[in-house]
């Protein structure tokens, strides 16, 4: 009837064992789950990059004519350039000037163009025809040409090799972007056009060459070949002076005061729960603000970088407070008595020891906090930088755009096969300028850390 | 003289200043043969101060009156037929074209005599104002200096001083947080209020169709503005993310927490903080011209109707979004449980996941609650990604492959475009973002109590 006792333990140890494999096969099941979401989450972030990536490096070469063109007399019929004549007011001469220039925008640059176009292809180009000929080259060009002969009136009479962008459609055309055995009817080119286009390519007369326009011009409308982020650039570029300017400042003086002199009372409690909340409300909401107080009340200009710059500057300042903070929590108070202790006072302590020490970690901060301003998109779309600007601005007050709302313009564009690579140039660009950021300020912070 | 050339001038003043105050205690010290209460530098810094600092705050308070005094001078001398007829707006515009005018800008169509007039006048004025602004301010920096300099002697404690106007500068710029919130608050609500003139706040939050027709419609289309449908999309995108975020994002900080080994969660740890600035556009772009796509073409394999820009694109791609940001708040409170928990129950014989799963996990449960919360904050405040991904489309359905819109993609499009802040179509914005902050906020208050309760569990 009994159970020896020995067999009552081999019993146990069996059952002991028994679930020990599956309890060892639950932990490796539980650790391989843990290696499986770390390996999904980098996965889908490359496929994010190099999707982007795929799509927005070939934007960086663009189909691209090298033409001899010549500035035929017959058809640039201009009286030389005005040069100032001795006696003559700075005004008047200006004026003469100015009537020249106009005259010379009224010169049928595009003549020019079809000229040259019909030379390379080797044949005459009927009028009626005229219209696809001319969709060959972007419509920006005949511009560049009057500037180029503005510049230097000396190539009145001469061929030069230039170097300029075909359309857009002929782009994607020759990059195949777009299924060449459309019906003409779904094609973006005529048929007669895109027999141009391969002849011209076969002869070596489009090439792929890399695209300056892309930074060098400002968006345009008419011309979108040439579009490009200059405009976006600066603008981005002027908030961020803002930003730095204003933010950086003012966070890291507040986070002092918290940190280091403030009563622990009421009033500063309220200031940190007010901070840890501003830093997780939602950046749209920021726009709303800039867009009933800077522009409803203050009536400062719609699409203007120093409101941007304002709107970002309320949005980063949080995180640069949070940063700064902790960064200054980690400096030991044995720095802080030893100072006190030789006679400093709190203001010298702070300025002296303090702050010198926490400095990488503010700066880590800072950055993180510009870096994360320089992506935003949503507030300044409620100030009106979404606007159409084709100037490069000058100033902070004037009309502009910025990197992400660039990249929000163009995804949005109708012409589709082009703008999608355009746009992940762009955005190629401004994860760019980010990740650089990013990596500058994880490398100060690897760099300066200190374990106390 | 310009404002930048002004403020230049004051800023050469005051290293003057300085220079002279630092000179004058050191001979101030050699005459007496004593010891100054400071250092020479904080002298120095002191009569800078007293000779920049009245001065800049005349400057700031001038460009911020004058202009307005300017505009009410300008007003009187108006003729009165010319402004008897004009209503608050068309005067504003009217000033405006006179303002050009005396800054010898063209205005379109050229200025009126009157308007030629009253701009002659304007300028007149504002020459007068910028001579007293600059003569003021000179005279100011010169009393500030002097009286400033001939204070200074071994008894004035100068050091105090300087301190007092730092601790000022500091407290001051602390401040401008609580601006912000007061600012947000009060903006919202003052707009909001005006919206609800229009409509009824019951109409507003009940309301079950969102149809707000252009402001041009004419007053007696009004629209329909109830809140529900895009409540309803917020919600459903969120949801999707969070499905997507939190086990992906909590396994794998418990993976960094517990098991990687130290290469690499050095390598992954910064990987994952970058992916956290990866700007949301860019998320956007590639759930409408990626991930969109993807899924469409694989609901047409199983035979489902998913379109391109859905509530599923846009959550799923929202989700990968949060994903760095539930994980490294999540890594941040597994590594704070305490080590003795681990140890007890390794030491009774469970192994690694049972010791996680039944004892580190429920010790840090309210803290990763907290992280749950702040990523549902986020999701809900996101815009950028539901705006090109989520179809916009405001009706109540409970399909995810279908288009949704959300709060803040109609926030976006209320407010871009025109911008008449008079038509409830752009005032509904603020509205909206009431609503918005209301809700983010109480997340963000619930989640901060939690996260800081636990905190103070293992302190």
């Amino acid at each position: 009837m009994s159970i020896s006792i020995e067999q009552r333990r081999q019993h146990r140890l069996m059952t002991i064992e028994k679930s020990l494999a599956k309890r060892h096969r639950k932990e490796n099941a539980f650790r391989r789950m843990g290696l499986m979401a770390v390996v999904t989450g980098m996965t889908l972030v490359a496929i994010l990059f190099v999707s982007i990536l795929m799509r927005g490096v070939p934007a960086f070469w663009q189909a691209t004519f090298y033409m001899d063109v010549y500035f035929d007399p017959e058809v640039v019929q201009l009286e030389p350039k005005p040069e100032r004549e001795s006696g003559e007011s700075q005004f008047a001469f200006n004026e003469r000037y100015s009537q020249w220039l106009t005259r010379a925008g009224l010169v049928n640059w595009q003549t020019l163009i079809d000229n040259a176009l019909e030379e390379a292809l080797g044949e005459e180009v009927e009028p009626r025809q005229l219209r696809d000929l001319r969709a060959l080259v972007t419509s920006g060009e005949r511009y560049a040409l009057r500037d180029r002969f503005v510049e230097d009136p000396a190539l009145l009479g001469q061929t030069v090799e230039l170097k300029m962008l075909a359309s857009a459609n002929v782009d994607v055309w020759i990059k195949g972007n777009i299924d060449r055995d459309l019906p003409d009817a779904r094609q973006q080119l005529s048929a007669q056009t895109r027999t141009w286009a391969d002849q011209l390519e076969e002869q070596g007369v489009i090439s792929n060459a890399f695209s300056t326009s892309l930074f060098l011009n400002t968006d345009s409308r008419s011309s979108q070949a040439s579009a490009g982020l200059a405009g976006a650039f600066m603008g981005s570029l002027f908030m961020m002076v803002v930003v730095i300017g204003l933010s950086v400042p003012l966070g890291v003086s507040s986070a002092i005061y918290l940190e280091e002199f403030a009563p622990k009372n009421r009033l500063t409690d309220l200031i940190e729960i007010n901070i840890n909340n501003l830093a997780a409300v939602p950046s749209i909401v920021f726009g709303l603000l800039g867009a009933s107080i800077f522009i409803g009340y203050l009536r400062l200009p719609l699409s203007a970088p120093l409101v941007g710059g304002l709107v970002l500057t309320l949005m980063t300042l949080p995180t640069i407070i949070i940063a700064t903070r902790a960064s200054l929590r980690s400096i030991p108070p044995s720095i802080r008595q030893a100072a006190l202790g030789i006679g400093a006072s709190r203001v010298q302590t702070v300025f002296h020891h303090v702050l010198p020490l926490a400095l990488p970690g503010i700066l880590t901060g800072s950055i993180l906090g510009v870096a994360q301003a320089l992506g935003e998109t949503a507030p300044l779309l409620l100030i009106g930088m979404n606007a159409f600007v084709a100037n490069v601005p000058g100033t902070p007050l004037e009309q502009s755009t910025a990197l992400p709302v660039q990249i929000y313009l163009w995804q949005g564009n109708e012409l589709r096969n082009f703008f999608e690579a355009r746009t992940s140039a762009a955005i190629i660009v401004l994860l760019g300028l980010m990740l650089s950021l990013n990596a500058l300020a994880i490398w100060l912070r690897k760099k300066f850390e200190t374990r106390w | 003289m310009s404002n930048l050339a002004l403020i230049a001038t004051l800023l050469v003043m005051m290293a003057l200043a300085y220079h002279l105050g630092l000179t004058r205690s050191r001979a101030v010290a050699a005459e007496h043969d004593v010891r100054m209460h400071s250092r020479p530098g904080y002298y120095g810094v002191l009569v800078a101060l007293w000779c920049g600092l009245p001065a800049l705050a005349i400057f700031l308070l001038w460009s911020f009156l004058a202009p307005q005094l300017i505009d009410m001078l300008v007003t009187q001398q108006l003729p009165a037929d010319l402004v008897a007829g004009l209503s608050d707006r068309e005067l504003q515009t009217l000033l405006r074209r006179v303002t050009a005018l005396a800054n010898e800008q063209g205005v379109s169509g050229g200025g009126s005599p009157e308007e030629l007039a009253a701009a002659g006048h304007m300028a007149r004025l504002q020459t007068i104002e910028n001579f007293s602004l600059v003569a003021l301010m000179a005279v100011l920096v010169v009393v500030g200096l002097i009286f400033a300099r001939r204070r200074i002697s071994p008894n004035w404690r100068a050091r105090n001083q300087v301190e007092r106007v730092i601790m000022f500068a500091l407290a001051a710029s602390s401040a401008v947080a609580i601006f912000t919130t007061i600012g947000i608050v009060l903006s919202m609500l003052g707009e909001a209020l005006r919206f609800f003139s229009f409509i009824s706040p019951a109409e507003f939050f009940f309301g079950t169709v969102w149809n707000p027709r252009f402001s041009t419609a004419g007053a007696s289309s009004q629209g329909d503005f109830g809140l529900l449908p895009l409540l309803w999309g917020t919600m459903m995108v969120s949801t999707i993310a969070l499905l997507v975020a939190i086990p992906v994002g909590l396994m794998t900080a418990i993976y960094m927490a517990e098991y990687a080994p130290p290469w690499l969660r050095n390598v992954a740890k910064p990987v994952i903080e970058i992916l956290a600035g990866i700007p949301t556009i860019v998320y956007g772009f590639f759930a409408l011209i990626v991930v969109g796509p993807f899924l469409s073409s694989v609901g047409d394999l199983i035979g489902i109707n998913i379109r391109t820009t859905s509530a599923l694109t846009a959550g799923l791609v929202m989700g990968i979004m949060i994903i760095p940001f539930v994980s490294s708040l999540s890594d941040d409170i597994i590594t704070q449980v305490p080590k003795s928990l681990r140890d007890g129950a390794l030491g009774l014989g469970a192994t690694k996941s049972e010791t996680i799963r039944q004892v580190v996990l429920p010790a840090a449960l309210p803290g990763i609650v907290g992280a749950f919360l702040l990523a549902a904050s986020r999701a809900i405040g996101e815009t950028m990604i539901v705006v090109l991904a989520a179809g916009n489309n405001p009706v109540l359905h409970a399909n995810p492959f279908e288009a949704v819109s959300t709060i803040t993609v109609t926030i976006v499009n209320q407010l871009t475009g025109d911008m008449d802040f008079a038509s409830p179509q752009s005032l509904v914005a603020f509205a909206l973002g009431l609503t918005l902050f209301v809700i983010t906020l109480g997340l963000n208050v619930i989640a901060l109590v939690v996260v800081r309760k636990y905190r103070q569990q293992y302190e």
